[in-house]
């Protein structure tokens, strides 16, 4: 073998090279036996990322309960509980590439009580996957499948019409379906729908075009996965970086963190929120390599010109693009705890980095938010936050609350 | 706005740089958040990348965490090797949990078919528990097996180390939410995202060191339950079985009781990335014995307390 050295200092950054492919993380949700792990198991089989070992395993499992083909769903079942009920609990993270594309795969549960799970999934996708089964339309769960898509502003939605081989592949079944959806989730504010007829156990449209359905010129499942655009929304961004760690090393401060969005360049004027001191970028390290500029979502260092105060949880932005911080918060929420969140609750919100003693102050309306429930809340913070509304930037819009007493994450938050 | 626009594109991040950062994101969120992290680290290639990862978080100054190794008593001796060496070279703190040392005591029993890898839980716990570690950063990859699918990058563990799965913080956005009690730590996965040929690609592009037995050699096998494992003293070849000589690589290093070799003429880090990519078998699939014990062997382990 030909190796050298441990040492990280000898990157050479060939990782970006022309041939590179991006990823696509998406999410699929759909309600309880509308047939998506087997849809999720039937992508992954017919895109060849099933191993030999794996189908070896859900074939003898499918024959020890008596069930003659191969039960796809049990690829993702991985929990003992899923597999003796038959039903997805928790969120599943699958990988799998075709030439074109890689694919994070979370596979999430879509029965109500698991609301909070596809709300997990949704906040790092950029694209979901709604079943529906053809025989029964648009169903309550898949109005709130699109509500959540539209409330983590999931920038693409696939709407995939399930069981067409039960309605006799029949054009207007589809085309019902679609166009009531279309018009409920444009009215929540999805930006984008594609809707696509198919089989998942027969494998119609889901990797190959399917010969029962001449009447669908549309792409296959697969197809539009690895088409869809993958946003460069967080590069467009206003740039945000928030503060991880302080590295001192030789009398020098590097500032270490994720820029969660936009870009930052060497000569920046930088203001810290929240103590709203300014300074300037003098140099950017990307984990081993100096740089002019960087681009989100890059794992870097900063050193500034001015030895000011900074900390983990505070906030380095441009001068001229900074938000504005408050201490009242107002938000859009999926309560996720067991346990209800109630007017006048003290808790703890963990924004990016920073973590502040907040009070409940209204609920809009609501005598308690309980699991799974999506709701509005507002928040008094302790100390000033810098949030951006998450419609702009979700990295920077989005927080958790947190109890101070055991810890548990309670509430997902979107500012508003 | 101070920044001029620039064609994002020349600014689109590869596959590994945006798994690298992730990581590195991880790693840095512990140091902020923790008293008392430390890193598995067994010397198989999932910790060898960590370890570069960690280094390339905290650098130019030196890693804020020590290293933990559970040491079955059937390490591989280049492993071992290895793994002295990479300490000395960066000024590492490795503490070691001994297996051998708890059968010798007599507080755990070796089981009949030799296998020490569910010995390990033990060791493991009682050492997080003495040093008081309250963050302990595995190597563990969700692509690997389908409970690890299900696994959180930041994991809460009672005091006993259990998973429970029925009971995990819901994890969203990049919001690790790291909090615990006392005699509670937590699990944290920064290569929850990787694959196993995103590793060997990261191991190309940055020239990491592997320990040898990763590439292709010579070496006296026998074969037991599907699997090439080598002779030892650890307990075979038993009767019937027989040793021969054949060019082989490990694809995983664990213990030697239940870590099979395979077949392969890859002595190049290309040569193994052109195996894996072609492979029909996963990883775990074609080297790890303990893994076809029942469905929910993983879930099983994990749930004591396992890596």
């Amino acid at each position: 073998m030909t190796s050298t050295t441990t040492s990280p200092a000898v990157t050479t950054g060939t990782g970006r090279s022309a041939t590179a492919v991006d990823t696509l993380r998406f999410a699929t949700a759909g309600s309880v036996d509308d047939g998506k792990s087997t849809l999720v198991g039937r992508l992954l089989h017919d895109s060849k990322s099933v191993l030999a070992d794996q189908l070896e395993a859900v074939e003898r499992a499918s024959a020890s309960r008596g069930q003659d083909t191969p039960d796809l769903a049990l690829l993702t079942d991985g929990l003992r509980a899923e597999r003796e009920q038959g039903i997805t609990i928790d969120v599943a993270y699958r990988y799998f590439a075709t030439p074109r594309r890689r694919f994070i795969l979370a596979d999430t549960p879509g029965h109500v009580q698991y609301t909070r799970n596809m709300v997990t999934g949704a906040s790092t996708a950029e694209l979901t996957v709604i079943l529906v089964d053809a025989r029964n339309g648009v169903v309550e769960q898949t109005r709130r499948h699109a509500a959540i898509a539209a409330l983590l502003r999931v920038p693409h939605v696939v709407l995939a019409v399930n069981k067409m081989d039960l309605v006799d592949y029949a054009e207007p079944v589809f085309t019902e379906v679609a166009a009531e959806f279309v018009q409920y989730a444009t009215e929540l504010g999805v930006p984008e729908i594609t809707a696509i007829p198919i089989s998942a156990l027969a494998g119609d449209n889901v990797v190959e075009p399917s010969a029962n359905m001449d009447w669908y010129g549309g792409p296959t499942v697969l197809e539009h996965l690895e088409t869809v655009p993958v946003g460069d929304d967080a590069a467009e961004a206003p740039p945000r970086f928030p503060v991880q760690y302080v590295i001192r090393h030789d009398g020098v401060r590097h500032y270490a963190g994720q820029l969660v969005s936009g870009t930052l360049r060497v000569g920046d004027e930088v203001t810290v929120l929240p103590s709203g001191r300014t300074s300037t970028i003098t140099a950017i390290d990307v984990l081993g390599r100096k740089e002019t500029a960087a681009c989100a979502p890059q794992s870097l260092t900063l050193c500034l010109a001015d030895e000011i105060d900074i900390a983990r949880g505070d906030l380095i932005v441009p001068t001229a693009a900074a938000p504005l911080t408050t201490q009242d918060v107002e938000a859009d929420v999926c309560h996720l705890a067991d346990r209800p969140l109630r007017n006048g609750d003290r808790v703890l919100l963990r924004h990016t980095t920073r973590t502040v003693r907040a009070i409940v102050k209204d609920l809009h309306g609501a005598d308690e938010l309980t699991a799974n429930d999506l709701g509005r809340v507002t928040l008094r913070t302790a100390e000033p936050l810098a949030l951006d509304p998450y419609s702009e930037v979700r990295r920077t819009g989005s927080f958790l609350l947190i109890d101070p007493a055991d810890g548990a994450t309670l509430t997902a938050g979107m500012a508003r | 706005m101070s920044t001029t626009t620039s064609p994002t594109s020349a600014f689109t991040l590869s596959h590994l740089d945006a798994l690298e950062s992730e990581a590195v994101h991880i790693f840095r969120e512990v140091a902020g958040e923790f008293e008392r992290p430390v890193i598995l680290f067994s010397g198989g290639k999932d910790s060898i990348v960590m370890l570069h990862l960690a280094l390339k978080a905290f650098a130019p100054a030196a890693i804020p965490f020590s290293l933990l190794h559970v040491d079955t008593g059937h390490n591989f001796p280049e492993v071992l090797e290895y793994r002295d060496r990479v300490v000395a070279a960066h000024g590492l703190r490795l503490h070691v949990a001994s297996v051998q040392d708890y059968i010798d005591r007599g507080v755990l029993r070796e089981r009949p078919d030799g296998t020490r890898n569910p010995l390990q839980t033990v060791p493991l716990t009682e050492a997080i528990q003495h040093h008081r570690f309250d963050a302990v950063f595995g190597g563990g990859r969700r692509d690997e097996e389908k409970a690890r699918a299900k696994e959180r990058v930041f994991s809460l563990r009672d005091e006993f180390s259990q998973w429970d799965p029925r009971r995990q913080r819901p994890e969203l956005w990049n919001l690790y939410n790291g909090r615990h009690a006392p005699g509670e730590h937590v699990r944290v996965f920064p290569l929850s995202n990787w694959t196993e040929l995103d590793v060997w690609q990261y191991i190309a592009r940055e020239q990491i060191e592997l320990p040898s037995i990763y590439f292709a050699h010579q070496r006296e096998v026998f074969l037991r339950g599907g699997m090439w494992l080598t002779a030892g003293e650890w307990g075979g070849p038993k009767d019937g079985e027989t040793v021969e000589k054949r060019q082989v690589r490990y694809r995983t290093v664990g213990d030697m009781s239940c870590t099979g070799a395979v077949d392969s003429d890859a002595d190049s880090i290309e040569k193994v990335i052109a195996e894996i990519a072609a492979s029909r078998l996963t990883e775990r699939g074609a080297t790890r014995a303990d893994d076809k014990l029942s469905e929910a062997a993983m879930e099983d382990r994990k749930r004591e307390g396992y890596f």
